[in-house]
């Protein structure tokens, strides 16, 4: 093995051009691959961040009382219809805050109380979903705080935060005072205290927050929360938490993956076109690396087969290209590898990427396994082409 | 003649090709060589020289007949026992030296040693160091072939022919690209080292020079030996040492 490498190290330093033009060849392959790794990556993390940013992760609310079949005693068999004489609330909801406190992984905790109502302005009429939070909470879930794009972000009992489009709709601005009547027949007036924008459509548009105690009256609801929001982290044990607050609480909890199948389809349909990407990169470098030790094996003929005529084994051959090519592999690799790391070291990290940025997350570059995976691949790729070098006639290779 | 011979070839064959195409280029030939001999193999071109050197030297099977060396049946060995027995028992000389361009004199004259060994050492050094020595290019040893000269290039071949101390040398026109001067500077190389060491040597030729000097000659024609006088030793000893 000592001395195969040597040949094969002695090979690729008498054509120092040739060598470096293949090295370089397979180092833009893996700067490829790493960057293709960091860019899909890091978008899958840009989307998953834009997505669960503002959406709580872990959503805790009582179960729906379902029909059900009631099999009586006789032939007679009745269903029990859905129970609406009660409304779906969490009654006594202040245990349970105490008991998602203590689960490992939360990190926020918004109880809330939910309905729909109307705004009424002169003539125009709007549906819009209130959200009602105590001050503290106010940015637990989504960042509403720092939204605010006019007025501020303080939640009096008779405040409230519109979003830009309900405001542009009904020509409101921050101070002025808007009617609205809930769903429960309850009729207030609330002065908009901020107005925010959190860039999508359906909350800048229909979202309104008011204070807990406000939304208490509005509602009619004295005691109870429609919901218990939660954050955690990080975002992908959410299924997990979720499940051990379902065995805790014995309330219906539901985990923000279980709502957006959508762009888990979409993170897996990038993820593919990125491992296609990748495959071409690996293809090149392979189909490259093949094509230069076929052409390194025809001009060495001669010195082949006098290795052969004095007494060289067929494996002392075989190895000694398959060094070769796998020297190149790993050359090409590494070089490859500090080339991308230089080149994605100015890319500001996802979190800090400005609108139209490219999102490159290094930390996802998976540059070992470029690195390995290349070096195999190339090591794989000088077999054949190794095999042949080695069942060259010695006779034929050296005109005797 | 020995009564043991170092190699002995009975009945040896060989055709190329199949059917009407084929071609026999060796007709039936025997052949024994003694330990220590100097034999030239000379005849015209086309004569099957190189294929009975290829032949003897392993690197062809015969059609027919059966090839042994220091008691061993070289006919039915496998591609790698011949290998291996090549390496170890076989040295080359060939028409253009074909040493390996990006290794020095020393580490070409060392490679058959490190090819078997798997790596480079200190007594292969030493030894390639002498074998330099011997053929007058100490001072070349880590010159590649492309700083030498033809002359000192086969004389490079010859110190990498003997590096395994090996019983039989098959040198094929070892002077046929060399000017009159480096000929016979070869040869009286060639020359010494057998009277030095024993080592038999089997040189085919065309140069009436180069087979003037050697002791026995041997003559193919068409294919068929048509003399191969008497040999002049009778040693019983057999390989070499430089």
């Amino acid at each position: 093995m000592r001395y195969a490498a040597k040949l094969a190290l002695r090979h690729l330093l008498s054509s120092p051009g040739q060598t470096l033009l293949l090295v370089t060849g397979v180092a833009l392959g893996v700067t490829v691959f790493i960057f293709m790794s960091a860019l899909i990556g890091g978008l899958a993390t840009l989307l998953t961040q834009r997505t669960v940013g503002s959406i709580p992760h872990v959503t805790l609310e009582m179960r729906e009382r379902d029909p059900r079949p009631a099999q009586l005693p006789g032939t007679l068999q009745t269903v029990v219809q859905k129970d609406l004489s009660r409304r779906e609330q969490i009654a006594v909801w202040e245990p349970f805050v105490t008991v998602i406190e203590r689960t490992p992984g939360v990190v926020g905790i918004s109880p809330q109380i939910r309905g729909s109502a109307f705004v009424e302005r002169g003539q125009a009429i709007a549906p819009v979903g209130v959200t009602g939070v105590s001050p503290g909470n106010l940015s637990v879930i989504a960042d509403i705080r720092a939204a605010v794009v006019s007025g501020d972000a303080g939640l009096p009992v008779d405040g409230i935060l519109i979003g830009e489009t309900l405001a542009d709709d009904l020509g409101v601005r921050v101070g002025q005072v808007l009617r609205l009547v809930s769903d429960r027949g309850r009729e207030r007036s609330f002065r908009i205290g901020g107005i925010f924008s959190l860039g999508i459509a359906s909350a800048d548009r229909q979202a309104v927050y008011m204070n807990f105690r406000a939304a208490r009256a509005l509602f009619d609801l004295p005691t109870g929360v429609s919901r218990i929001e939660v954050k955690v982290a990080p975002v992908d044990d959410a299924p997990r938490i979720a499940e051990t607050l379902r065995r805790a609480t014995g309330l219906k909890v539901t985990a923000w993956t279980e709502e957006n199948a959508q762009l888990f389809e979409a993170l897996d349909a990038q993820a593919r076109t990125g491992t296609i990407i990748k495959a071409f990169a690996l293809i090149t470098i392979v189909v490259g690396i093949a094509s230069a030790m076929l052409l390194s094996i025809v001009r060495r003929r001669a010195e082949i087969g006098i290795m052969r005529a004095v007494g060289a084994s067929k494996r002392l051959v075989t190895t000694v290209f398959v060094l070769e090519g796998t020297l190149i592999g790993a050359c090409g690799a590494i070089g490859g590898a500090l080339l991308a790391w230089a080149a994605l070291a100015p890319f500001p990290p996802v979190s800090d990427v400005p609108g139209g940025g490219l999102p490159i997350d290094s930390g996802q570059g998976q540059f070992l396994l470029a690195v390995l995976l290349t070096t195999a691949a190339a090591a794989l790729a000088s077999i054949v082409p190794a095999r042949r070098a080695a069942s060259v006639d010695p006779v034929e290779a050296i005109g005797q | 003649m020995s009564a043991q011979p170092l190699m002995s070839a009975r009945g040896l064959e060989k055709t190329f090709g199949e059917g009407e195409a084929s071609a026999k280029v060796l007709h039936g030939i025997d052949l024994d060589l003694a330990p220590g001999e100097l034999a030239a193999l000379i005849g015209p071109s086309g004569s099957g020289k190189s294929t009975l050197l290829t032949i003897l030297g392993t690197l062809l099977k015969p059609s027919a007949g059966t090839h042994h060396m220091l008691g061993v049946d070289l006919t039915g060995a496998s591609e790698a026992e011949r290998t291996r027995f090549r390496n170890r028992n076989l040295g080359f000389v060939f028409q253009f030296h074909h040493l390996l361009p990006d290794l020095t004199a020393l580490e070409n004259v060392m490679m058959p040693a490190a090819a078997d060994a798997g790596r480079e050492t200190a007594a292969m050094r030493e030894r390639a160091a002498e074998l330099l020595d011997a053929v007058g290019l100490a001072d070349r040893r880590d010159y590649r072939p492309s700083a030498m000269s033809g002359g000192q290039r086969q004389r490079v071949a010859v110190a990498r022919a003997l590096m395994n101390r090996p019983a039989l040398v098959l040198a094929d026109e070892p002077t046929g690209n060399l000017d009159r001067q480096s000929a016979d500077q070869v040869m009286a190389l060639i020359a010494k080292i057998n009277e030095a060491t024993g080592c038999c040597f089997l040189i085919s030729t065309h140069d009436e020079h180069i087979s003037a000097r050697c002791r026995r000659k041997i003559e193919l024609l068409d294919g068929s030996l048509v003399g191969q006088g008497q040999s002049t030793i009778s040693s019983a000893s057999s390989g070499a040492g430089a």
